[in-house]
């Protein structure tokens, strides 16, 4: 397990390098850069000096690899810096975002927690709602439940997150005024009231986010109780007089959740990005919004490393979800 | 009275049988039916209602009174924040939406056959390919999608025109990010298929690779790819949605479904019809598409058909 858990830890820096490559070069050799944005009334050696001040003059290679040592070096220095008051960076010169001159690390890191309660709560109740209705609708195949539980899937995944989205705004925050329409990500948990305002901001986004992921998942689950349900040991607990709940939820359920652990696990990254999407309807000030901002203003610093670091969280999640499979299903061993 | 019984019971080819257990799936027989209405909505309606979509009035005074108008008679669902019909609108961008779920989803699957054919028959170029499909699926791709309408968009319309530019880009990217399934599943039936007997003897007379793949191979394969196609167009009409309503799809006098919803978006509060019906018809139409292939599914897998 070990040896394994290694060799895919050292295939995934190929494939990251590769990946970073991708981004880079499309992201920079695109026609549509922001040199040719400035105006022509600016005299060519105030331009020639606005374009080496963003470090745009080297060559292609250069700049990669500076990025490289940028992302992989210089900021997680900074981050040690930050975190234990030392001086390891010494003051080497970081990913500067070309829109706000400020480094694109501290940006992400202020975009972030916003991204993260709002996702990671809907992610969380996507699971918990998805769950037992997966499991019961298993167990009850092609009753009314089961039917009820197959077309909310369907629409779950059919329904576009965006039309979702602004059809719970008009009803419950125009026409019922229930919940705000626009997320303050300024709002801070101090005392009840603004407890409240948080939960009552935060139920339109989380629900859209909730109902999407719980839709696929439900099915994954629902498809991996079914297939257990027909195995000989589902047989020998029941003939040997065991509760019918005690042979769902404890035999059948552990065997279960194995593939639907890894199906959570892969899924998370692409919610990141369908977090864009529900970013863009609610205002939310995340990471999602700062690339769609950074994108329309040709800010690519930023947008060269807010995509790869969502690439960053794709491989490290289908690690994590490799890594698990070994450990929870004895019959997959590596090694 | 054996004669009768052979009579009635006319035999059925393969494509009879899938048709006989696809009509046995309700739910997808009725996407079926939801699916061809739409088309016919989109694809015949504006030969019956006859306004051009991007019609302004040039006369201000006119064109003023047109504007924001709710359901009547001479516009079903009213017009838009210029006095545009949304009925022609709708109908216009429900054939520009099916479009580019179609033609990507046209272009997904010949990339991926092509990569899973040939990952699978030819051991040699296997593992890279394969790398290639895992590399794709790692990457993050509706920022890329993003990125790439943003960086190309103009040039390409300068190239090729506005609508067939923007078109051929947002079909383009699409499908060059959505391949990799089909891939993978072709790849997986092709592996199986390679050491089937009819292979190995049409090997033995000496048929050259490429025959073998187009005559005894790709027919196999077809069933697999047909359901990820059918599922491929709903993703693909989902996707271009998206890139409208970020905005960064097609130019605001070229009405898609999702750009009708974006532009509706401004005005929700006083106009939600108009965010309503855009929503509905793409929401309907990915619900029959996926439907739809889930009944083909069933229906091509011998293993169910006929239970």
């Amino acid at each position: 397990m070990l040896s394994f858990t290694l060799r895919r830890l050292l295939t995934a820096i190929p494939t990251l390098l590769l990946i970073s490559l991708v981004i880079f070069l499309l992201v920079d050799l695109a026609p549509g850069s922001p040199m040719s944005d400035i105006p022509l009334t600016v005299p060519p050696e105030v331009r020639q000096k606005m374009i080496a001040a963003m470090g745009a003059d080297q060559p292609v290679f250069v700049r990669y690899l500076l990025w490289l040592k940028q992302f992989f070096w210089v900021e997680p220095l900074y981050g040690i810096d930050a975190l234990f008051g030392t001086d390891f960076a010494q003051g080497a010169q970081r990913i500067i975002s070309w829109q706000s001159k400020a480094p694109v690390f501290q940006i992400i890191g202020e975009r972030l927690p916003q991204t993260l309660t709002v996702v990671g709560t809907a992610y969380l109740i996507g699971v918990l709602i998805a769950l037992p209705i997966g499991i019961y609708s298993a167990y009850r195949q092609y009753s009314w439940f089961d039917q009820a539980g197959t077309f909310f899937a369907m629409a779950g995944f059919s329904v576009p997150t965006f039309f979702t989205g602004n059809v719970l705004i008009l009803i419950f925050a125009v026409n019922l005024g229930w919940f705000p329409t626009i997320y303050d990500t300024n709002l801070e948990v101090v005392d009840w009231a603004s407890f409240k305002a948080m939960l009552a901001q935060m139920a339109l986004p989380v629900t859209v986010l909730a109902l999407f992921n719980a839709a696929e998942i439900s099915r994954y689950t629902r498809s991996s109780v079914l297939e257990n349900l027909g195995q000989d040991y589902v047989r020998t607990a029941r003939a040997k007089g065991m509760g019918e709940g005690k042979v769902v939820l404890k035999h059948v359920l552990r065997n279960s959740l194995i593939p639907v652990v890894t199906v959570i696990a892969l899924g998370l990254p692409t919610v990141f990005g369908g977090a864009i999407v529900t970013e863009q309807i609610f205002k939310i000030n995340g990471i999602g919004a700062a690339l769609i901002g950074a994108i329309h203003v040709s800010d690519l610093p930023t947008v060269q490393t807010v995509t790869f670091i969502f690439a960053v969280l794709i491989v490290m999640f289908n690690l994590i979800a490799d890594i698990l499979y070994g450990i929870l299903d004895p019959r997959i061993r590596y090694d | 009275m054996t004669d009768t019984t052979i009579q009635t019971d006319k035999p059925r080819g393969p494509w009879g049988d899938v048709w006989a257990q696809f009509r046995k799936h309700k739910g997808a027989m009725a996407a079926l039916v939801m699916l061809g209405t739409l088309a016919v909505f989109c694809l015949i309606g504006p030969l019956v209602w006859r306004i051009d979509p991007n019609f302004i009035e040039t006369d201000t005074v006119k064109m003023f009174k047109m504007r924001n108008q709710g359901p009547s008679f001479a516009h079903p669902l009213g017009t838009d924040q210029l006095g545009r019909d949304m009925l022609a609108r709708m109908m216009f961008g429900g054939r520009i939406s099916l479009a580019v779920g179609t033609v990507a989803m046209l272009v997904a699957i010949f990339i991926g056959t092509t990569v899973g054919v040939l990952a699978g028959y030819f051991r040699r170029i296997d593992g890279l390919l394969m790398r290639l499909t895992d590399l794709f699926l790692a990457l993050p791709l509706l920022p890329l999608l993003l990125v790439m309408m943003f960086l190309f968009r103009d040039t390409v319309a300068g190239i090729l025109g506005p609508r067939l530019g923007t078109f051929l880009l947002i079909v383009m990217a699409i499908g060059l990010t959505s391949w990799m399934h089909a891939a993978r599943i072709v790849r997986g039936e092709v592996l199986a298929l390679k050491e089937r007997e009819f292979v190995l003897a049409a090997r033995s007379i000496g048929t050259p690779s490429r025959r073998i793949i187009i005559r005894h191979i790709l027919p196999n394969v077809l069933s697999p790819v047909l359901v990820a196609a059918t599922l491929g167009i709903a993703a693909a009409i989902i996707t271009e949605s998206v890139l409208s309503f970020l905005g960064l799809g097609f130019p605001p006098d070229f009405p898609t479904w999702g750009r009708l919803l974006y532009d509706g978006i401004a005005e929700i509060r006083t106009y939600p019809e108009r965010v309503i019906w855009p929503g509905i018809a793409i929401s309907l139409t990915v619900l029959s598409v996926n439907y739809i292939g889930d009944g083909l599914r069933d229906a091509l897998d011998p293993r169910i058909r006929g239970r």
